[in-house]
């Protein structure tokens, strides 16, 4: 059992390292802001959230996960708003998407 | 001011919970990380996410810049005030041991104040220069 949630702990740890390299990868090469923004964005939520979850996994129903569910649930919430802001205000200021 | 729907929304649920964890990290400092500086950061900063949101005139009625130095000034006699009381007390400026019953309690109560104190000074120092950066292109 505590093999199987080792593996399993580790497999979400390295799809959300995998996830933040590609997204690092994307915001290096896309071509223009918007593109980039969505590399960032959409990796960003789901690469800290499977990280989170991971860390989860190997700390237990301790307090130590409860703080990760916190932090898990302010990145939901944060994150998602970052971009937005980013991205209106790039069009407000007159950024056209190609 | 329609377009920052999404970002006024949040941030109205954020604020509280910023100043939340402030809290949190100032009085967990004695038994944790944190502290009155990291604490004073914090707090300064849900008021700074406030005045990028609904500007800097709605920011000053909530917290005018008079307030603000009367504060800043107030942590710090809050510092030397209990240097002055453990003077009084008996004891070294700045010696805790006989501000409680015993040493250990002393201590305790020293260190919040003294925190309190950084933590006053620290927030309200902070939310004054955001203000002056701010409010330059207004006169």
């Amino acid at each position: 059992m505590n093999l199987v949630l080792d593996i399993v702990s580790w497999i979400f740890l390295c799809t959300g390292g995998l996830l933040g390299i590609i997204g690092g990868i994307g915001i290096h090469r896309f071509p223009d802001f918007y593109s980039r923004l969505h590399a960032a964005g959409i990796t960003d939520t789901l690469c800290a959230g499977l990280i989170l979850i991971g860390l989860g996994m190997q700390s237990g129903l301790t307090l130590a996960s409860f703080k990760l569910v916190l932090i898990f649930f302010m990145l939901l919430f944060t994150s998602p708003t970052a971009t937005h802001s980013l991205s209106n205000a790039a069009l407000h200021s007159g950024l056209k998407p190609r | 001011m329609s377009h920052n729907l999404i970002l006024r929304i949040i941030s109205k649920f954020l604020i509280p919970l910023i100043i939340l964890f402030a809290f949190y990290v100032q009085f967990h400092g004695d038994f944790g990380p944190g502290g009155g500086f990291q604490a004073g950061v914090i707090f300064s900063v849900a008021f700074i996410l406030y005045t990028l949101v609904f500007g800097l005139d709605s920011a000053e009625k909530i917290i005018t810049p008079v307030v603000l130095r009367i504060l800043a000034s107030l942590g710090v006699v809050i510092y030397a005030g209990t240097g002055v009381a453990s003077l009084l007390l008996g004891a070294n400026y700045l010696d805790y041991d006989v501000l409680g019953k015993t040493p250990v309690a002393g201590q305790h109560v020293g260190i919040l104040v003294i925190e309190l104190g950084v933590g006053i000074t620290v927030a309200s120092v902070m939310i004054l220069i955001f203000y002056s950066f701010a409010g330059r292109d207004r006169d």
